[in-house]
This record gives structure tokens, C-alpha cells and sequence, in this order.
């Protein structure tokens, strides 16, 4: 084979395995892409039904009920709520009034949680969460559970 | 007093750094040797400086002086003392104090090492490296001093976070930072080359054992960082895609890469300027992990509480390095050259071929990193992306690479023959079918996936072995010993065997632990039992216990397996009163074959908890395959006709001690 022909047959498997690569990419992004929505986006129908999407506020002091493995809370960003279903074990910074990032799932109104993040401080609020809060709020309450959080 | 020699010493290090970065490259531009001269000294002068004013931080630690407000901030009395001297790089000023002690260290270690260096080259390199601690010093001393005071010093610290209090606090920091900044080196030397215009074999063999070193730090590091977290976080996995894990993994592709690039350039002079692109590549992706976890641009176990001037500041500097050093490339590497050529069927196509898919891997986790701080920065919105993504893109990305790792090898340079190959591997792909076929049998597990697994990980090791045989055979009329010939194998070539077999280890055991673990949440009440794959766990309740700085609550569970006593676990959930925060220490019975992992949910009412319960086969295999890369690495760096040069540069100069 010619050097130059050689050199092309390389230049043409590179494009391929790029090629390739992208469209594996590409398909796998789309397919697992998971969107955030506020609850009051959920309580406004915005949220997708059938897919999996993630889900922030604070926990709703009271809201907690425990029976054995099986977890149910309500999440809140102080104007509207949507309640949460969980199984298993939640993060142990998890607690009433406190922000909260969950994954999973609408099904008939109730939010069927796989994942309850876990914030790494008691100073930490997830971006998420906060992000719900401030756009409830328009900043004010936020930025008091900020100062709160970070006492 | 401590803390302001400290501050003081950093401020004279930036002085120190501004005359290396200056004064020897523009020596080595004028052929001033005076000038160039000043590169060695310089260099040490600086690691002296940086690492006086990182044992004045430890003092202020160790000493418990809370009026320094980073001390105030990140420890406290009752904290131990050895998590009192990890807590120096347990916030971000100390951190970036320990990135910029192992950033002066490499440059010593490169004064120190290599003194056979051209005089103008090695005076390039440092300067370089001068230029790169400018900009951390710079930052440091602006945005993050460690060593500001507080007026009003509290009694007490805040505490280390107690998710920090941990013997993996102690080593996987430093280890990952000692890989990161070391990638430093390879980039210094690929720049200075582009500046002195001389890229040629031999600045690939100086430059090969130092990205090796460095690349064997980053993979300690980043297995230590996932047995770290899969011990301490309490869930039992071992990876999860994390955005800051990410940010250590790309280096690590990268680095992969250039090692075996560098392979091609050393041998063939081939790939040059890829060779120089891959060492820019390399460093700039860790300066972007520095800038992703440390500018709080992520929400991660790993970021700490930020300030915008910081982020900035990073930003500016990766975006100078990066488009300098490229800038520096486009105009100068057409004059590198492209080497010498080789036919389409060589050990050199299959090298590209390798670079090209781990180049792809890097950029698929790159566009999974970014994209969502992307969409976010733009107002578009908050995405994640989650782990499937990461398993979908990179298992389809990584089977022909691990099929090129037992072709790679058996190929000749420059020309190799299809046939040939054919004829040499087509056992070991028939041994590895049928092993992996059998395993799965035994095991009673038939998946398409994990016998895909198997099948690659016993594909690399049929192959090491069919090029091990070759090695070993005699072929000529002289007919050696078998040990004589296995002594006759270069180091490097068994530092690559090893290594490549680690791969092999690694993909076993996360193909077992993929395929066959069994993780269950269970509510136990005392006197329970729960069987796992074969194990029955029994709950013994649940006790108070003190700790140095906390109270733990300590479950028991004894394990038995038919009747016989196994082992007896004690997972803890810890209360610190300092922070107020609770931490969940798992049990873990670690096993050749199995991990019995348990730790402890919540309390329920009376005395049931919710417990998890996990046996993870072979998991420790990862971790295992991970060590044995790195020792793989350590055979290829220390290669003779590396320490060959140092020696024979040692006993000139003790030569001259003796004349």
C-alpha cells in the first residue's frame, strides 16, 4: 500500500471510531439526561410522567413517617409541596427542614423516589434545592435558610 | 509568630518563583550559562520556602491556634492529632498549599534528577515550572491565604468534617495531588521542547519515567479515593461517576495515553506532536479538575464553601496555560515533524489506534461533565447526567481497547503480519471464550455482559502469556536456561506485562461484582437473621460506645456460613457533638473472594434497626488490579537504561568528591 493511501485508510478509522464514538454519546445522553424540576413545576404539570427526573426543597418538618424499609416525606419549597416515597436507607444527613435532592419517578401524584442525594455537611445545601427555594420565594426566604444553614 | 513566618515565606517564594520562571529562560534564549545556572538552585530554594511555610500551617495545627482563621475553620481540640495534621488539606487554602508543595517538590525532584539534562533544556523546563508556581503562589497569597488571622480568635474550631476523620484523609489527597501536579513535569518538558525547537528520541526518554511516576501516583490516588469511598460512605459502591472523580479521570485517560504514545515517539520517533499534544492535553485536564472542585462550580463531597474571586482566578489561569501552551504549539509543532512512518498493519497503528479510543473515553466523560455546569451557566436550566450514561458510553469504548492490549504487544514495530498475529493469538481467544464460559457455569450465572467480561479480562491474560511463551522459548542453536532467558526480558517489558495483567485483575472483579452482588436493606430486630448468597447474618443489637471525639452507637452482627462462624462485624453510626453531624461506619469482612459488608441504617421503634446488608464478590479485585498497574509502572520507570543515566552521572560527581 501506497504511504498516502496508508495515510488516509488511518485518517478514514480514526473519523469511523470518532464517528462512532459520537453517535454511542450522543444516544446514551439523550436517553439519560435527567432534568430538574422545583415542586412547584410538579404541582404546575411540568414535570415529565414516565421518566425519571430529580426533585429538590426542603423536607417538611412533621412529614416524616418510618415503616420498616419503606420511607414516605413531603418536599416542599414553601408554596407548593409534593409528597415522596422512599425504600430503603436515607443519607444520614437527611432531616426535617433541611434541603433534600431526590430521584425517581411521578406515579399518580406521588413521587417514587430510587435516590435521595446526600449533602456531605450541615452547612450544605444542595444547589438544587436552594435553586427551588429562590425561585419560590424570590430570594427572600432563601437567602434567611442560607444564613440559617450556614449558622 | 507560626503563621506569619509562614505567610512571610510564601511571599518570598514568589520571588524565588518569578526569578525561575524569568531569569534561566531567558538564559537559555541568550546562551547565558550564568543565567541558566540559576534554574537548579532556584528550584530548591522555592521547595524550601513552600515547604516551611506548609510545616508552619501543620504547627498552627498541631498547636491548636485558632486565632488562624483556617485553623478556626477546619479542626478543633478534641480532634486527634494525626487528623489535626490531615486537617491541613482539609479546607481549600490548605489544600491548594499542599497542590503547590507537591508543584515546587517535582520541581526540586526534576533539579535534583536531572543534571545530564542540555543546560538550556533543563533551565526551559524549570522556568516553566517557575511560571506554574507563580500562578498558584499568586493565588494563594490573593484569593486563599491559609495563614489569615481571625481579631477575635474562638475558644474552639469548627472540626474537620467527620466525614474527612479518616485514615484515607491521610494518604488519598496527597497521592492524587502528588499524580496530578506531577503531569506538571511532562508538560514543562513538551513546552520547553516547542520553545527550544529540539524534539527528538531522546527527550521522549527523559520525559518517559517522569510521566510514569506520575501516573502512578494518579492511579493510587484515584483507587485509594474509591475504596475510600466505598468503605466510608456507606453504600458499598465503589465508583459513581461523580463529577470531581471524573475531574481525576480524565488526567488519567490522558496520561495513559501519552504513556504509550511516548512508547511510539521513544523507539520510533513516530507520533511526535501528538506525543507534545497528549503531555499539554494531560496537565491542562488536571488544572481543570483543580478548577471544577475547587471553584464550587459542582456540588460534590469535594467542594468546600467558595468564593467567586477564586473560581475567577483559576479560570483565568487555566485559560492562560492552556491557550499559551497551545497557542505555543500550533506555531511550533509543524517544525517537530511527524517521524518515521510504518505500515497500516504495526505495532504503531495499534498504539494510535489505543490513543484514539481513550482519547474518545476522555471526551465522552468530558461532555458528561460539562454539559450540565454548561446548560446551568447559560440560564438553560438543571440537568444531570447520570451513571448509565457514564456505563453505556464507556464499556462499548473500552472492549476494543482491551482487545488492542492483547494484539499491542505480539505486534511487531514499523510491520507487522495479519496472518502472523492470527496464528499466535488464535488460542488465547479460544482459551479466553471457553474460560469465561466455564467460570460463568460454574458460578451458575450465564449473562451476555459478564461473559463478555470475563471473556476480556482472560483474553488479556491468554495473551500475556502466548507473549510471555514466545519470550521464554528458545529459538536459536543456543540453547539457554529458562531463568536466564526470563532475565533477558527488559524490566519495562515486565512493567507493562504487570500492569496490563492489573487491567485484566480490575475487569474480573468488576465484572464479578457487577454481575453477582446482592445488596439488601433489612429491618432486624434482635436475634434476626437475614441470608445473603449463602451468609446468615444475625443481629445481636445495638450498644452506645465513646469515641475520642464522638459517641458511636455499635451494632453486632455475628455471619456464619452453614453452621460455621465466619466472622463477627461491627458497623457504627458516630454522633459528633462539635459539628452535630452523624456518620455511618461500615463493616466490612474483607475476603480473596467475597466482601461481607454491613452497616447500619436508623433506629426503628424498640430496639430494630434497618441494616444493610451486602456481599460484594470479588470486589477487592478492583482495587487489587488498580495496585497492580501502579507496580507495573514502578518496574517500567526504574528500567535500567534510566537508572543507567542517573548512576553514571552519580559516580561522576562522586568522582569529583573523591579528586
Amino acid at each position: 500500500m501506497k504511504p498516502r493511501h496508508k495515510r488516509l485508510a488511518i485518517a478514514g478509522g480514526i473519523v469511523c471510531a470518532v464517528g462512532i464514538a459520537v453517535a454511542l454519546v450522543l444516544n446514551a445522553f439523550q436517553s439519560n439526561l435527567v432534568f430538574f424540576y422545583s415542586p412547584t413545576q410538579v404541582a404546575e404539570h411540568e414535570a415529565p410522567a414516565g421518566r425519571s427526573f430529580r426533585l429538590g426543597g426542603l423536607v417538611e418538618s412533621g412529614t416524616v413517617k418510618r415503616d420498616g424499609v419503606h420511607v414516605s416525606f413531603i418536599v416542599t419549597d414553601t408554596s407548593k409541596s409534593v409528597p415522596v416515597r422512599y425504600e430503603g436507607i436515607l443519607p444520614d444527613l437527611f432531616k426535617e427542614g433541611k434541603g433534600v435532592v431526590a430521584q425517581g419517578q411521578l406515579q399518580d401524584g406521588v413521587f417514587v423516589a430510587r435516590e435521595v442525594l446526600a449533602k456531605h455537611d450541615e452547612n450544605y445545601m444542595p444547589p438544587e434545592a436552594a435553586e427551588a427555594l429562590k425561585r419560590a420565594q424570590q430570594g427572600k426566604l432563601a437567602n434567611t435558610m442560607a444564613k440559617e444553614g450556614a449558622r | 509568630m507560626i503563621p506569619e513566618l509562614g505567610h512571610f515565606a510564601l511571599w518570598l517564594a514568589l520571588g524565588v518563583a518569578v526569578a525561575l520562571a524569568s531569569v534561566p529562560m531567558l538564559g537559555a534564549a541568550r546562551g547565558r550559562a550564568d543565567w541558566m545556572a540559576i534554574a537548579r538552585p532556584a528550584a530548591g530554594l522555592q521547595f524550601a520556602l513552600v515547604a516551611f511555610a506548609f510545616g508552619c500551617l501543620i504547627a498552627a495545627f498541631v498547636g491548636n491556634d485558632f486565632s488562624v482563621f483556617y485553623v478556626a475553620a477546619n479542626s478543633n481540640t478534641s480532634l486527634p492529632t494525626h487528623y489535626r495534621v490531615a486537617a491541613v488539606w482539609g479546607g481549600h487554602e490548605g489544600s491548594m498549599l499542599l497542590w503547590l508543595l507537591m508543584l515546587t517538590g517535582w520541581a526540586f525532584a526534576v533539579a535534583r534528577f536531572s543534571r545530564h539534562l542540555p543546560a538550556p533544556v533543563l533551565a526551559r523546563i524549570l522556568s516553566v515550572m517557575g511560571v506554574l508556581s507563580v500562578g498558584f503562589l499568586l493565588f494563594l497569597l490573593l484569593t486563599s491565604n491559609p495563614f489569615d488571622r481571625l481579631p477575635n480568635p474562638p475558644l474552639d474550631g469548627r472540626d474537620l468534617n467527620p466525614l474527612l476523620q479518616d485514615p484515607g484523609m491521610v494518604f488519598h489527597p496527597p497521592m492524587l495531588y502528588m499524580g496530578y501536579v506531577g503531569l506538571s513535569v511532562a508538560f514543562s518538558f513538551a513546552v520547553a521542547a516547542l520553545i527550544g525547537g529540539n524534539l527528538d528520541t531522546t527527550w521522549a526518554r527523559w520525559t518517559r519515567p517522569w510521566t510514569t511516576v506520575a501516573w502512578i501516583f494518579l492511579t493510587i490516588g484515584i483507587a485509594m479515593g474509591s475504596g475510600w469511598a466505598y468503605y466510608e460512605l456507606g453504600w458499598g459502591g465503589w465508583w459513581f461517576w461523580d463529577p470531581v472523580e471524573n475531574a481525576s479521570f480524565m488526567p488519567w485517560l490522558v496520561a495513559t495515553a501519552l504513556i504509550h504514545s511516548l512508547a511510539v515517539t521513544e523507539k520510533r520517533g513516530s507520533f511526535k506532536s501528538w506525543t507534545v499534544l497528549l503531555a499539554i492535553l494531560a496537565f491542562s485536564l488536571s488544572l481543570l479538575g483543580t478548577f471544577l472542585v475547587r471553584s464550587g462550580v459542582l456540588s460534590s463531597v469535594h467542594a468546600f464553601a467558595t468564593d467567586p474571586k477564586r473560581g475567577l482566578f483559576i479560570l483565568a489561569f487555566l485559560v492562560f496555560v492552556i491557550g499559551a501552551s497551545l497557542a505555543l504549539y500550533a506555531w511550533r509543532a509543524p517544525k517537530v515533524g511527524l517521524g518515521a512512518r510504518f505500515e497500516w498493519v504495526s505495532r504503531e497503528t495499534f498504539l494510535l489506534a489505543n490513543n484514539v479510543l481513550l482519547m474518545a473515553a476522555c471526551g465522552a466523560v468530558l461532555l458528561g461533565t460539562l454539559y450540565p455546569l454548561l446548560l446551568d451557566a447559560l440560564g438553560m436550566g438543571k440537568i444531570s447526567v447520570g451513571p448509565p450514561y457514564f456505563d453505556t458510553v464507556f464499556v462499548p469504548l473500552m472492549a476494543p481497547l482491551i482487545f488492542l492490549i492483547g494484539v499491542g504487544p505480539l505486534a511487531r514495530w514499523k510491520h507487522a503480519e495479519l496472518p502472523q498475529l492470527w496464528r499466535r493469538l488464535r488460542w488465547a481467544l479460544g482459551a479466553a471464550i471457553v474460560a469465561s464460559l466455564l467460570t460463568n457455569w460454574l458460578r451458575g450465572h450465564l449473562g451476555i455482559v459478564s461473559t463478555l467480561g470475563l471473556a476480556m479480562a482472560f483474553w488479556i491474560v491468554a495473551a500475556l502469556g502466548v507473549d510471555l511463551l514466545d519470550r521464554l522459548r528458545p529459538n536459536g542453536i543456543v540453547r539457554t536456561g529458562l531463568l536466564h532467558r526470563a532475565r533477558q526480558i527488559p524490566r519495562a517489558m515486565v512493567g507493562m506485562m504487570v500492569a496490563h495483567l492489573g487491567i485484566a485483575v480490575f475487569i474480573f472483579g468488576v465484572t464479578l461484582v457487577k454481575s453477582g452482588e446482592v445488596e439488601r436493606d433489612v429491618k432486624m430486630d434482635v436475634g434476626d437473621t437475614t441470608e445473603v448468597l449463602g451468609y446468615t447474618f444475625t443481629f445481636r443489637g445495638v450498644e452506645s460506645l465513646p469515641g475520642p471525639n464522638y459517641r458511636a452507637a455499635q451494632g453486632t452482627l455475628e455471619v456464619t456460613r452453614e453452621g460455621k462462624p465466619v466472622t463477627t462485624l461491627r458497623p457504627e453510626k458516630r454522633n459528633f457533638p462539635v459539628t452535630g453531624s452523624t456518620m455511618t461506619e461500615a463493616a466490612i469482612d474483607a475476603g480473596f473472594s467475597r466482601d461481607l459488608y454491613v452497616s447500619l441504617g436508623e433506629p426503628l421503634a424498640g430496639k430494630a434497626w434497618i441494616v444493610r446488608v451486602y456481599v460484594k464478590p470479588f470486589i477487592d479485585w478492583i482495587w487489587g488490579g488498580c495496585l497492580m498497574m501502579a507496580f507495573g509502572g514502578f518496574l517500567a520507570a526504574t528500567d535500567r537504561r534510566y537508572r543507567a543515566k542517573v548512576r553514571a552521572t552519580q559516580g561522576a560527581t562522586d568522582a569529583k568528591v573523591i579528586a
